[in-house]
């Protein structure tokens, strides 16, 4: 039998797939912005903390990391209703993200701070500066620059990640190719196509997090 | 038909994990034989054959892992190819694994000093057996506990064959969910599942990278 590609039917369907991108962006630039924060704050509580929150951000850690992402998001989605506990795909899928993106960021921010030299810290404590002003002038430059090629990869791995809330019908960019191909029949073209579209925000993102990284830390 | 969620549902779930791991050792040694061609050919003094790869390898790390499945398990088939879910999964997964093991042992390999390479070639040994006897022996330690980590993301990866309808742990998870009603509970098993094969791993894999450091 013959195949002739034809990738008419799949550039009709632009408007569901612009759709899509949207989602995908919007998951991916929220999650990334949680995990920050999840992770900035579990990485400090690693460093900083009591004993016992030491290990539970330990077990947190350990845990996501070693289960994958689309049973958490299946836990979340389908478990929790059990509790009473309903989340529209949308929530239920932002919460398993930052979630997950927490655990790898906290790990990728404490080696950040731990790659800062001891001696450096000691230099300004002996130079009279307070804790405070060690952290500010000494630590979180060097720190931010070490982990921020780390940070930018897992990003760019959560944003390729984030097509899993398709599953849980999520109308994220690959959710739009079940869509197109059920109106076309055409699934080669559409996952190529869609395969190119990730390509291109993987680029992008990358782009981004390379203009980042020379505007704050090699322009100076 | 609703029944409860009890002990013979675990095992059918701990059964299902020998899926899992059947499939991580297809895609591992899949990953493997392409990563090791792409990681010689990302070292290989010959131009195109360096570009070729290293766009390959941006191309499949900058796709998601779903897009890889379902282009060979709903794509091939309309161009005459007909595959069976384990085929495509393991396509998917080799495909997908070679881009970041060949990435990891590519590193492993620059990282051994040039002039051990020189060395060799002044010992009158050739290219392949510089790479043999000189720069795998001492690549492979650096290399080990990156692998075994690559390990753990595969085993984790596996889990996404379930949405192509392959029958490993998650998918057993699923069906046993539909049947029971108690989605908790069996998610909550399934990941313990996950957890007990993936965190020894990584524990290996940590106490390796200590083992292998200390060493230097």
């Amino acid at each position: 039998m013959k195949y002739g590609l034809q990738f008419r039917d799949i550039f009709a369907a632009w408007d569901s797939i612009l759709d899509g991108v949207l989602v995908t962006l919007t998951l991916s630039v929220w999650t990334m912005l949680g995990g920050l924060a999840v992770g900035v704050t579990c990485a400090a509580a690693k460093v900083y903390g009591a004993g016992w929150l030491k290990r539970v951000v330990t077990i947190y850690v350990e845990v996501i990391r070693n289960t994958p992402l689309l049973v958490q998001l299946f836990l979340i989605f389908f478990g929790l209703p059990s509790f009473g506990i309903r989340l529209d795909g949308m929530t239920a899928a932002l919460i398993a993200l930052v979630i997950n993106l927490g655990a790898y960021t906290t790990e990728i921010v404490r080696a950040g701070f731990e790659a800062v030299p001891k001696a450096q810290m000691e230099a300004g404590h002996s130079l009279g500066l307070s804790g405070l002003q060690v952290f500010r002038y000494i630590v979180v430059f060097p720190a931010l620059k070490a982990m921020f090629p780390a940070l930018a990869s897992q990003f760019v791995l959560l944003m390729l990640a984030t097509s899993v809330v398709s599953q849980i019908s999520v109308e994220d960019l690959f959710h739009a190719a079940s869509i197109v191909q059920s109106r076309t029949f055409r699934d080669f073209e559409v996952y190529t196509v869609i395969g190119v579209l990730y390509l291109a925000l993987a680029f992008a993102f990358r782009g981004l997090f390379a203009g980042i990284y020379y505007w704050a830390f090699v322009r100076r | 038909m609703i029944r409860t969620f009890s002990y013979i549902d675990v095992m059918y779930l701990v059964a299902a994990a020998r899926w899992t791991l059947a499939l991580t050792a297809t895609a591992f040694a899949g990953s493997a034989v392409l990563g090791l061609v792409l990681a010689i050919a990302r070292i290989s003094p010959v131009g195109p054959l360096r570009w070729l790869t290293a766009a390959y390898i941006h191309v499949v790390q900058g796709t998601p892992l779903l897009v890889w499945l379902f282009l060979i398990f709903f794509g091939l088939p309309l161009l005459g190819v007909s595959v069976n879910p384990w085929l495509a999964a393991a396509l998917a997964f080799s495909i997908y694994g070679s881009a970041f093991l060949g990435e990891i042992w590519r590193g492993a390999l620059a990282s051994i000093a040039r002039t051990q390479w020189e060395a060799g070639a002044s010992l009158g040994l050739s290219v392949y057996e510089q790479l043999r006897h000189v720069i795998v022996p001492q690549s492979i330690r650096i290399a080990i506990p990156p692998t075994v980590g690559f390990l753990v993301q595969l085993i984790k990866n596996t889990s996404l064959a379930a949405t192509i309808g392959l029958v490993e742990l998650t998918r057993e998870g699923q069906l046993t969910a539909a049947g029971t009603y108690r989605p908790f509970a069996v998610y909550i098993t399934v990941a313990i599942i996950y957890f007990a094969m993936c965190f020894p791993l990584t524990q290996w894999s940590r106490s390796l990278e200590r083992k292998l450091d200390v060493a230097r």
